[in-house]
């Protein structure tokens, strides 16, 4: 038996603590130890971006860290997008107006990759956005309406 | 009451209130916030994780496999090799399955399994798959198709005869079948044509490349009974498939489906579920597979790679005489391409009064294709659209109008045999001509390409209820998987029936207990079918409706009429009674009458054939051969749009994979036979800054089968992809390409022959 | 796969003990982003994962008298929304820029980059390029070494046991100078260089090319510092017969395997119009600076 190791870890403002095997992922024990599903695993190899979260602020492919680094870390992830249930984000809304979900399991990683931007970047160009988001791979939408709906809430936020 | 099948109840000049908004999908809210639960997503209390062990060999006779060692580690609570499934015939429909789901006399391919492991946990499950030892006897492996035809080709399985074989009938071969499709003499056709071209293409094989990874979770219980959670697009085809290779009787296996994380085909068929069901079975605990990526390549179906002749001719006003093919279509290691819808889609749309066509299906080392939207069919239209657009090009004639001289009207009669009713290919045609994109000038550089597509759109068997719960609201039931969006059309389509807001509805999708068989959802058929059966089913709760009014104002059941919904005297005359809404009878009777719902089940039929054109822009790189897609728009015939934007996005979605598959997805294997690029990076999906903005122009010819006159509108959007890309480059380079994908290396080299013929445009 | 251990120490020394105890099952750990993957893929087996991120200043960037000098694990994130930085090394940035997503940058290092010693690596050709010396530590004591003498081959590197690369020191900019990285995939992004090629030069007042280092990536078993490729550019005014001289040598340079992400043919071929663009940017860049 491999000895697990004890962590401690922040989600989305929450205290968590569980036990890893050294060489687990995050997403793994994200969703696997600590059953926060809203996180996907879409390759676990960094290429489709299902898995993205935000790790002390940065946003990171979930899948390419391991769990044991999160020690003490403050992650936030697609379930703490939305703090009061009735009031979501401008990006899920318009995710949900505009249509740009499908199957919705690229949606989770893409809203955590678009918020990171539009915190650096209010007012990205489609090209901004195109970039941005290509490490988030949909294979259903397109990306037409991912865009649309993502330029859509960047107005909205800046007009506050 | 006459069957929605007899009395659609099409009106087209009905003010429709529901249909043709956009309201937000009632599944949305909790894909955004991270609330749905796909396949991988849910967990059972003392759950064992299951792992499959791959073949790594293309082509071996499996000669031993020891799984001692692995059952001695701890943890371990169930292996399962070939010895724990049910022998059936080789050949046969559940013997080819059980073979594909895992390995039995020969591992056929990289990646078939042949062994898997129970265990407590992740890790333990992954060192006791090291830890079987398989004698593996290798073999001459061969995988491109055409190679296994020749004479000489290793066998994959000694018992195939070409079915339909004109010569040779009992040979041992891998050529599954031989048929021929035929109309009119393709000959005299040729003879009367001014201007004949041929040309040969290929295709490889990409794979539906949907973001969520297949997986199950499988409880057998001690009494026999199995219930079996997992993203597919057919529960009720995986009940009866599971109960054949593993004799369980359908009603002891239930299946409920989770949120499909993408399938396009490719969830059509299981791969892990009858190994997780074994697997729970020997170990006595739920067991959950969930596919790695890599396993997702190497073990799941890809689409048919092609390798074809296309030979068309025409006289110099345009009119095609004749048209020709002769087809070869890779499968896998088992029989089951589906390719014979290619003979019977790939120049449908045309009128062609004389065609002639041969095609092969060939087993090969490769993993079991699976279906794809339209399957089999977008890698030949990239072929035959290519020589549309060259006779277009050798008789100076604008591609659209040379299409329109040749595009079949209402009425006509398939080579497949169907008659169509009203079709909307010509009026799609028209509304490219005047599109903005059309009559923009194509920027320097660049190449424009147009193509067009058919798809025969799909009904078939479909059983779902309807319920009026006490306060008036409305559930329904659906069998038929969700894969994006069905649910908020089907609402609205009971919504408007009912005549009432589309909030008041909800639609869940139920297990494979809880109703009749419902057929794959595939081929465009589920928005359609479960609509058909739904209205009928809002249908029959309107009956009753009516008939509890009458009851209650004691009057004759024709005084009563259902309007808006509501339900009124008829006339004046019948009395003066307040209107009532179904929220009102429900809350008056349900308890003393019982609830009202409405079930039906059919063979849906009448599906209208759809049609689209696209118009691409490309830009190609002279230097490097790489291909940007500048501009693209879709111009599809749907019937009717239920819910617009979930249409648009069928459309752009389709348009993109076939832009992929036209520029760079391809499996690629080494000397080995084995699979080198099975991974997102390598296998290169199109990623959100590859490709541009997808414009649609919905056309709107209504299908009257249908109550709403919808058709079909998923498959549609691939079929011309390709080949408009490919007209499109080209355009641009001077020579159309011929395979696909048109990947740097290919187009640069294509331009080197165009600069040394002269005819480079650049 | 029994004892894998995760170590994080917080000093170089205490680093470099510990790999060089662990011996070939020892694994420095910056990002992850190629180790991870390996993992996954189980094509490593590590024993000990020693996770860098801890030593002080192995994750920032410094500058002194023009010289820049920053950790060697990075993130190309934090090296791309550093102004001074960027703008003084953008080849090295378009290199950085290249690796993977946003998400992947968010982890992914030049370190890692190129001691992941990956004959298609994006950031290396770029470093090359820049003249940029490895600061490395190790149980003898720390060394100095330019990156293009680290990678022997795909995997392999010259760091011997218990060594890292601590940090990378690029020399001061001479004024009209300019750099530039530019590679060639299918994609336009999360792709791996079929060919990558790396300018650096630098002109006098004149506009003539004084100095100028050329690297390519992906068209050989390493990543090459192509001589002859710098010797057709200086002393000219990098003018079109300039450039496609260069482009040649570039050519010449190749020794390309066929593989899954392109032939040997193509990659010899476009290695020469890859070269010659990215020398045409880098070009731009020296006559602005
Ligand atoms: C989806 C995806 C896309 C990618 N795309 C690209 C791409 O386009 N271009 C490209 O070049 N790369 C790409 N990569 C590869 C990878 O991201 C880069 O090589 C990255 O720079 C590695 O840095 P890291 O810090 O994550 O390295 P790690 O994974 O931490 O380490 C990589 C290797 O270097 C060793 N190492 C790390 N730091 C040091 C050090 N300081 N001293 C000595 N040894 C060290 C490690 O032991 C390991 O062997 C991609 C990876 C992924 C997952
Ligand atoms: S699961 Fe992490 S990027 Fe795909
Ligand atoms: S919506 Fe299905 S993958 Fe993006």
């Amino acid at each position: 038996m491999t000895k697990r190791s004890h962590i401690s870890l922040s989600v989305n403002g929450d205290e968590y603590e569980c036990l890893c095997e050294p060489d687990q992922s995050l997403v793994d024990v994200l969703r696997n130890e600590l059953e926060l599903t809203g996180t996907k695993e879409g390759c676990s190899t960094g290429d489709c971006g299902a898995c993205s979260i935000r790790l002390d602020g940065d946003l990171v492919c979930s899948c390419l860290v391991l769990a044991v680094e999160a020690e003490g870390k403050e992650i936030e992830t697609i379930e703490g997008m939305t703090p009061k249930s009735d009031e979501l984000h401008p990006l899920q809304r318009h995710f949900l107006e505009i249509n740009g979900l499908q199957c919705g399991i690229c949606t989770p990683g893409i809203l955590v990759a678009a918020k990171a931007l539009l915190e650096k970047n209010p007012d990205p160009t489609e090209t901004e956005i195109r970039f941005w988001l290509a490490g988030n791979l949909c294979r259903c939408t397109g990306y037409d309406k991912i865009i649309r709906s993502v330029q859509a809430a960047a107005e909205e936020m800046r007009k506050g | 009451m006459a069957s929605i099948l007899e009395e659609s109840g099409f009106n087209p000049s009905a003010d429709l209130k529901v249909v043709g908004t956009n309201p937000v999908k009632h599944d949305g809210l909790d894909k955004v916030t991270g609330r749905a639960k796909f396949g991988a997503d849910a967990f059972l209390p003392g759950m064992l994780v299951g792992k499959i062990l791959r073949s790594p060999h293309a082509h071996a006779i499996i000669k031993s496999i020891d799984t001692s060692k692995a059952e001695a580690l701890p943890g371990v609570k169930a292996v399962v090799t070939r010895d724990d499934f049910p022998e059936k015939a080789p050949g046969s429909g559940p013997g080819d399955m059980t073979r594909n789901v895992m390995a039995r006399e020969k591992a056929l391919y990289d990646g078939h399994p042949v062994a898997a492991i129970a265990a407590t946990s992740e890790r333990v499950a992954k060192k006791a798959l090291k830890l079987i030892e398989v004698e593996y006897e290798i073999l001459p492996h061969v995988i491109d198709p055409v190679e296994a035809m020749k004479p000489g080709a290793p066998i994959l399985h000694d018992y195939i005869r070409t079915k339909g074989a004109v010569e040779n009938e009992d040979a041992q071969t891998n050529v599954t079948e031989r048929m021929v499709t035929q109309l009119g003499d393709a000959d005299a056709g040729f003879e009367d044509a001014d201007i004949i071209v041929e040309r040969s293409f290929d295709s490889a094989p990409m794979h539906q490349g949907y973001i969520e990874p297949q997986a199950c979770i499988a409880d057998y219980s001690e009494d026999g009974q199995v219930e079996v959670w997992c993203c597919t697009q057919a529960p009720f085809v995986y009940r009866d498939r599971l109960s054949a290779i593993l004799d369980i009787d359908c009603n002891k296996i239930n299946v409920q489906q989770s949120e499909l994380g993408g399938g396009f085909g490719g969830k059509t068929g299981f791969y892990g579920e009858p190994i997780a069901i074994l697997l729970s079975k020997k170990a006595s605990a739920a067991v959950k597979i969930v596919l790695s990526r890599i396993e997702v390549f190497r073990g799941t179906g890809p689409v048919s790679g092609t390798s074809y002749t296309i030979k068309m001719g025409c006289k110099k006003d345009g009119t095609i005489t004749a048209a020709q093919a002769n087809m070869v279509f890779q499968s896998g290691p088992y029989a089951g391409s589906m390719y014979f819808n290619a003979p019977n889609a790939m120049f449908t749309r045309y009128d062609i009064k004389n065609v002639d066509i041969v095609a092969y299906e060939v087993l090969s080392n490769r993993q079991k294709v699976a279906s794809f939207r339209a399957p089999c069919v977008p890698q030949i239209v990239f072929g035959v659209e290519g020589v549309v657009d060259e006779m277009a090009r050798k008789i100076k004639m604008d591609p659209i109008d040379f299409r329109l001289k040749n595009a079949c009207e209402d009425g006509h009669t398939t080579i497949y045999g169907d008659t169509w009713g009203p079709i909307g290919f010509i009026e799609t045609l028209k509304q490219a001509k005047a599109s903005d994109h059309y009559n923009t000038p194509v920027k320097p550089g660049e190449g424009r390409g147009i193509s067009t597509g058919f798809w025969f759109n799909r009904g078939g068997e479909t059983a779902a209820s309807l319920n009026l719960a006490p306060d008036g609201t409305v559930t329904i039931a659906i069998g038929t998987a969700d894969v994006a969006g069905s649910r908020i059309s089907i609402s609205m389509m009971a919504a408007e029936e009912l005549g009432i807001p589309v909030d008041q509805v909800r639609v869940k999708m139920v297990d494979t207990n809880s109703l009749g068989f419902n057929r794959v959802t595939a081929g465009s058929r589920t928005t359609f079918s479960v609509g058909m059966v739904i209205v009928d089913s809002a249908r029959k709760c309107i009956a009753e409706l009516r008939r509890r009014a009458a009851e209650a104002w004691d009057v004759p059941e024709d005084g009563v009429i259902f309007e808006d919904g509501m339900v009124r005297p008829a006339s004046a005359n019948v009395g003066d009674f307040e209107p009532m809404s179904i929220a009102d009878i429900c809350k008056k009777t349900t308890m003393s009458h019982g609830a009202i719902s409405g079930h039906t089940e059919m063979n849906v039929t009448g599906a209208g054939p759809g049609f689209a054109v696209n118009i691409v822009d490309v830009k190609v790189d002279e230097n490097t051969g790489r291909t940007d897609v500048t501009r693209y728009t879709v111009i599809q015939d749907v019937g009717k749009a239920i819910h617009p934007q979930q249409v648009e996005g069928q459309i752009q979605g389709g348009a993109i994979q076939g832009v992929g598959w036209a520029l760079n997805e391809e499996y690629i294997y080494g000397e080995d036979g084995r699979l080198q690029n099975a991974g997102f990076l390598d296998y290169r999906m199109p990623v959100a800054s590859d490709v541009p903005m997808v414009d649609t122009i919905m056309v709107e010819v209504p299908n009257p089968a249908h109550p709403f006159g919808l058709r079909g509108v998923g498959e549609v959007p691939v079929v011309p992809t390709m080949a408009a890309v490919g007209n499109a480059v080209g355009d641009a380079i001077g020579i159309r390409p011929t395979s696909l994908p048109m990947s740097p290396p290919k187009l640069l080299a294509i331009i080197e022959q165009a600069k040394a013929e002269g005819v480079y445009k650049g | 796969m029994d004892d894998l251990r995760y170590e994080a120490p917080d000093s170089p020394d205490a680093a470099s003990s510990m790999l060089a105890e662990a011996g070939a099952g020892g694994r420095v750990f910056a990002g992850g982003t190629d180790v991870m993957v390996q993992i996954h893929a189980e094509l490593i087996d590590p024993d000990v994962i020693v996770d860098i991120k801890k030593i002080p200043g192995i994750m920032s960037i410094s500058e002194s008298g023009g010289a820049y000098t920053f950790g060697a694990a990075t993130a190309g994130m934090v090296l791309m929304a550093h102004e001074g930085f960027a703008s003084t090394w953008p080849g090295i940035i378009d290199g950085v820029a290249l690796i993977g997503s946003i998400q992947v940058k968010g982890r992914a290092s030049v370190g890692g980059n190129v001691c992941n010693a990956s004959p298609a690596a994006d950031s290396t050709p770029a470093m090359i390029a820049a003249g940029a010396i490895c600061n490395i530590v190790g149980p003898n004591g720390s060394r100095e070494a330019p990156v293009e003498d680290i990678v022997t081959g795909p995997g392999k590197t010259s760091l011997a046991a218990g060594e890292f690369i601590l940090s990378f020191t690029m020399p001061a900019r001479a004024p009209h100078s300019g750099d530039a990285y530019l590679r060639l995939t299918p994609r336009t992004e999360m792709d791996i260089a079929v060919v990558g090629a790396g300018v650096n030069l630098t002109l006098d007042d004149a506009g003539t090319c004084t100095a100028a280092r050329v690297s390519l990536g992906a068209v050989a078993p390493t990543p090459l510092l192509v001589a002859e490729a710098a010797d057709a550019l200086i002393g000219t005014k990098v003018d079109e017969a300039a450039l496609a001289k260069m482009g040649e040598a570039c050519s010449a340079a190749c020794n390309p395997i066929s593989d899954k992400r392109g032939t040997k043919e193509y990659r010899i071929k476009t290695a020469s119009v890859i070269a010659q663009r990215a020398a045409q940017i880098a070009l731009e860049r020296a006559r602005e600076n």
